[in-house]
């Protein structure tokens, strides 16, 4: 906003300096004043709509010799209110855990689905259970479509759709193998991915597969949805994650996030950071504007689930222990914000309440509901999500979406993209597509042009060799074609000067073996 | 331990009986909102789509219409549903609009009746024809559906059927009439310019400079004392009956067949051109015009400006209406139907939500102005709703597939085809000029923009 401002400005100032201003036409001129001014009184009215936020944010604070990461979930019962108290409870489920969990988009609903067949969608407030299912099948995911009268099952072989009174209404018989379900609701999108290693986009609406892209990267590990953007995150075995849009066959970003397999993953509310679960026991904080990793964090045990709240706060369930992180995005944190153990158990799903202070944990034996101060957003917009909405509030806001219904083209890293002036001449602009394809196609002819092999030189010392310029100036841990050719031409490099070494110190060298063949021709 | 959490009261959120509306708080953080732009835009392109599926501009015709093609109208500038109209037999009509239906009929002339005007007063018409009489009608407003208007010019509230009240005698057929906006004046056009009294029996004057035959005439209703006329001549010619006395003409390189006057701005006036434009003019400076409106593709017919002087409605001898921003160069829309013929008369309703066209087959047709308005009550949510989607459209008309939809209109076959000739013929046209000036000494074949190519001449009376 500043820059067009100040661009702005510049343009008017330059009138009273008499020199000419670049848009010739004044009713231009005052046009754009006048836009000028409403984005302004915009920006003002809305800074002063703050005050009319009536609900505040929770928090709790240690005293004297506390810390906040001792507290258990009994003592904060005692401390807090009845109606909060009342929303701490435990499902003992334990015949068919581990659980995946799954809240609603206004945090209402809570969906449950065991391994071993058992998915139960219900109002977890007020205790009212709106459909139980046995399916007999192993249960790998399950999501809620785009309110709390439809989800979505990832079972053993495909993909099904129940309605609230759990009849079977769909049969996605084109996800093959699903462990993971995600579901993109301003664009309909339902997205699954597994061990076919395909990442599938279906329209829900239309019923329409909209996409299916190879990963090319084995079984997908773990996925989850940047919420600011759309995009969809995958992590995979060889611990990169990759960035998907479905117009592109290709992934828009590849990370190596973690070391490991990702085993969960996590993109916080406004699309800025990512928190990456790995097999090697670490949690990493990515900065995924920059991609740059921002912290690492070591746990004793393998993670199992990691989940960030709308106010930043990251989840992580492993083993028995779910610990709570806060201001991770800020500074390294030494230790956690909260823990709680489940004994005898397994976390298996974390999963935070829109707009309120509780953490669900589905586990091997069942459901837990942990008390989090300060982990939900307190003040929702009724017109975006409303927990408090009625049948009617819901039925007109379903068809507002439908109606507004983004397409699947428009999900890419910037969302602001759209309504932005292009400033190419119109013969250059191309689709996303093609766009993609052209800087590809640039970009190896760039890299044909840049030839590493030219930087060989292994008569020089190793310290002061140009390839090792390059691979430090790479970006940690990004994976492009560039560094890998680096990496190749460095390895040919130590190679000829490991040969070169051995060559001075009258080493013999191993003989060709089919020089020794055509000898008998001699 | 300091602790809170966030417990809302469901009171507060959920209304207590059904009847009432709940709350509905706002958060305007920008992370609760995601995808701001790209429903935004969403929302710009489904209007847009709406606003052409819900495009349905033709509202009905006029009664049963004329017998003969419709080639005069006035509007009653006092009252928004009352219209007159006058057709080639010599039959004038006055119509009621709201009921669409002729509040009087008559038979006023032999002939082609060519001018017809309400007086300001509304208590009479006067018309004009090719049998060089012009004859004041009596008139009433009374009807069952103005009872919400100001009574006091018909306080004796009498039923007219006496008709004609007085003929005054020309000597040569007429082609225009027009009355001035306050004084019982009024000038008639033909062979010469005339000034009557409407008290006396002959003209108070003769204004005439030059041309043959003067085929349209029209007062302005701001600065009252002035008039303009045009010419068989190709002259556009401003008179001041202060000095009694023409002031200025430009010729033009055609014919021009219909002016309109700005109502809101006084130098400002618009003319008809044979040359298949029409131009704005600035009465100030007539050396070039303001500017261009282009489209049709036969000559334009007549021409008029909104109420507001905004919008101006051009009608054409090739069977369409257009309607511009007076700022614009290109129509904002255009409307045809399979049946109408060529249009001769198109005026904007007193309220600027109509347009009102007369065609050769006899019919008045009543279009909207904004072809997806609809008339009548508006909830205001409905209203909050279209003045959003206005902005929105605002917003995001320069997008590609935004502006392809609004642009989008199906026209007739033929008028494609004209369309296709006109633009081979320009462009050649125009090559054939760049070819001569880059043939030729450079400075020598000077470029004429647009807007004074129309200017052949410019005289003023001294």
């Amino acid at each position: 906003m500043s820059t067009r401002r100040v661009d702005f400005n510049s343009s008017v100032k330059g009138d009273q300096n008499g020199k000419k201003s670049h848009i010739p036409n004044k009713k231009r001129v005052k046009q754009i004043q006048q836009m000028e001014d409403d984005y302004e009184d915009a920006l003002e009215s809305a800074q002063k709509a703050e005050i009319l936020l009536t609900e505040e944010q929770g928090f709790v604070e240690a005293e004297g010799m506390e810390r906040t990461w001792k507290f258990k979930q009994d003592d904060i019962v005692k401390n807090v209110d009845i109606s909060t108290a009342a929303k701490h409870f435990e499902l003992k489920l334990k015949d068919y855990g581990p659980y995946t969990i799954d809240y609603s988009r206004n945090g209402r609903d809570l969906l449950i689905g065991g391994k071993k067949g058992h998915v139960a969608s219900f109002d977890w407030r007020l205790g009212r259970l709106h459909t139980e299912l046995h399916l007999g099948e192993t249960v790998n995911a399950v999501k809620y479509l785009q309110n709390n009268q439809m989800f979505a099952v990832a079972q053993k072989k495909y993909v099904y759709i129940y309605d609230h009174e759990g009849t079977e209404i769909h049969k996605l018989s084109q996800h093959l193998d699903p462990t993971l379900l995600e579901f993109l609701p301003y664009h309909y999108l339902l997205v699954s991915a597994g061990k076919s290693g395909w990442i599938k986009y279906h329209d829900i609406s239309t019923g329409e597969m909209v996409s299916q892209i190879r990963t090319k990267l084995g079984p997908t590990v773990s996925m989850r949805q940047n919420p600011w953007n759309a995009v969809i995150h995958a992590g995979h075995s060889n611990g990169q994650v990759t960035l998907w849009s479905p117009s592109m066959s290709t992934p828009l970003v590849k990370i190596q996030a973690c070391n490991g397999p990702v085993r969960s993953l996590a993109v916080n509310r406004d699309g800025r950071y990512m928190a990456a679960l790995g097999a090697d026991k670490t949690l990493k904080i990515w900065d995924i504007r920059k991609f740059e990793e921002l912290g690492s964090y070591r746990a004793p045990t393998q993670g199992n689930t990691v989940d960030i709240s709308d106010t930043g706060l990251v989840s992580v369930g492993w083993g028995p222990h779910v610990t709570v992180w806060k201001d991770v995005f800020k500074f390294h944190q030494s230790d956690p914000y909260m823990s709680h153990l489940l004994p005898g158990s397994q976390v298996q799903t974390t999963r935070f309440v829109p707009f309120e202070d509780i953490l669900g944990v589905g586990h091997n034996n069942g459901f837990s509901s942990l008390i989090i101060p300060g982990a939900g957003e307190s003040n929702f917009d009724a017109l975006e999500i409303n927990p408090y909405e009625t049948t009617k509030m819901r039925r007109e806001g379903e068809v507002r979406m439908l109606m507004n219904k983004l397409k699947p083209d428009m999900i890419s890293l910037d969302p602001n993209n759209i309504g932005t002036v292009d400033k190419r001449k119109p013969q250059e602009r191309l689709n996303a597509r093609e766009a993609a394809q052209r800087e590809i196609e640039e970009k190896e002819k760039e890299e044909k042009s840049e030839n590493f092999e030219q930087y060989i030189r292994p008569d020089s010392a190793p310290k002061d060799s140009a390839l090792r310029k390059f691979k430090k100036k790479q970006r940690k841990n990004m994976i492009t074609e560039r560094s890998m050719r680096i990496e190749k031409a460095y390895e040919k490099e130590n190679e000829l000067r490991r040969q070169k070494e051995e060559l001075e110190n009258k080493i013999q060298q191993k003989k060709d073996e089919l020089e020794s063949a055509f000898d008998r021709f001699k | 331990m300091k602790i809170k959490t966030i417990s809302r009261s469901s009171d507060s959120y959920v209304p207590v009986s059904n009847a009432r509306e709940s709350a509905l708080p706002r958060n305007l953080n920008p992370e609760l909102h995601p995808f701001e732009r790209a429903r935004e835009y969403t929302r710009a392109l489904n209007a847009t789509k709406l606003e052409r599926v819900f495009a349905q501009p033709f509202v009905g015709t006029l009664g049963d219409g004329h017998r003969d093609g419709v080639y005069a109208f006035a509007k009653n500038f006092s009252s928004v549903n009352k219209v007159a109209t006058a057709s080639g037999d010599g039959i004038i009509k006055y119509w009621d609009i709201t009921s669409r239906s002729e509040t009087y009929s008559y038979k006023a002339h032999y002939g082609m009746c060519s001018g017809l005007i309400v007086t300001p007063n509304q208590k009479s018409m006067l018309s004009c024809g090719v049998d060089k009489t012009i004859k004041l009608w009596e008139i009433s407003n009374d009807s069952d559906y103005n009872q919400n208007y100001n009574y006091t010019l018909n306080s004796d509230n009498s039923i007219s059927n006496k008709g004609l009240l007085k003929t005054y005698l020309a000597d040569f057929s007429l082609m225009s009439l027009d009355h001035h906006q306050s004084d019982d004046l009024f000038i008639t056009a033909g062979l010469e310019i005339n000034l009557w009294d409407i008290n006396r029996n002959k003209p108070l004057s003769n204004l005439s400079w030059g041309a043959d035959n003067i085929t349209c005439v029209k007062f302005n209703k701001t600065e009252t004392s002035i008039f303009a006329s045009t010419g068989s001549d190709n002259s556009v010619i401003l008179y001041d009956i202060r000095t009694n006395s023409p002031t200025q003409k430009i010729k033009t390189s055609m014919r021009n067949n219909s002016i309109s006057w700005n109502p809101m701005e006084a130098y400002i006036f618009a003319t008809a051109n044979e040359d298949q434009n029409s131009y704005l003019w600035d009465m100030r400076y007539m050396d070039k015009s303001l500017n261009v409106f282009k489209g049709h593709v036969n000559a334009v017919m007549d021409i008029d400006f909104s109420p507001t002087g905004k919008e101006i409605v051009t009608g054409s001898y090739d069977k369409t209406l257009r309607i511009f921003d007076s700022n614009k160069g290109h129509s904002r829309d255009v409307y045809h139907t399979k049946r109408m013929q060529r249009i001769f008369i198109t005026k904007f309703s007193m309220d600027s939500k109509y347009i009102f066209s007369g065609s050769d087959d006899g019919n008045i047709r009543i279009w909207r102005s904004h072809a997806n308005e609809r008339s009548g009550p508006k909830s205001s949510k409905k209203r909050s709703k279209e003045e959003y989607d206005e902005k929105l459209k605002e917003r995001y008309a320069d997008m590609p597939e935004i502006r392809r939809i609004s642009r989008h209109r199906h026209l007739p076959g033929y008028i494609k085809t004209a369309d296709h000739i006109k633009t081979e013929e320009t462009q050649s046209l125009k090559r054939r000029e760049d070819n001569r000036r880059n043939h030729s000494t450079p400075g020598s074949v000077p470029y004429i923009p647009e807007r004074s190519k129309p200017v052949v001449g410019r005289v003023h009376k001294q």
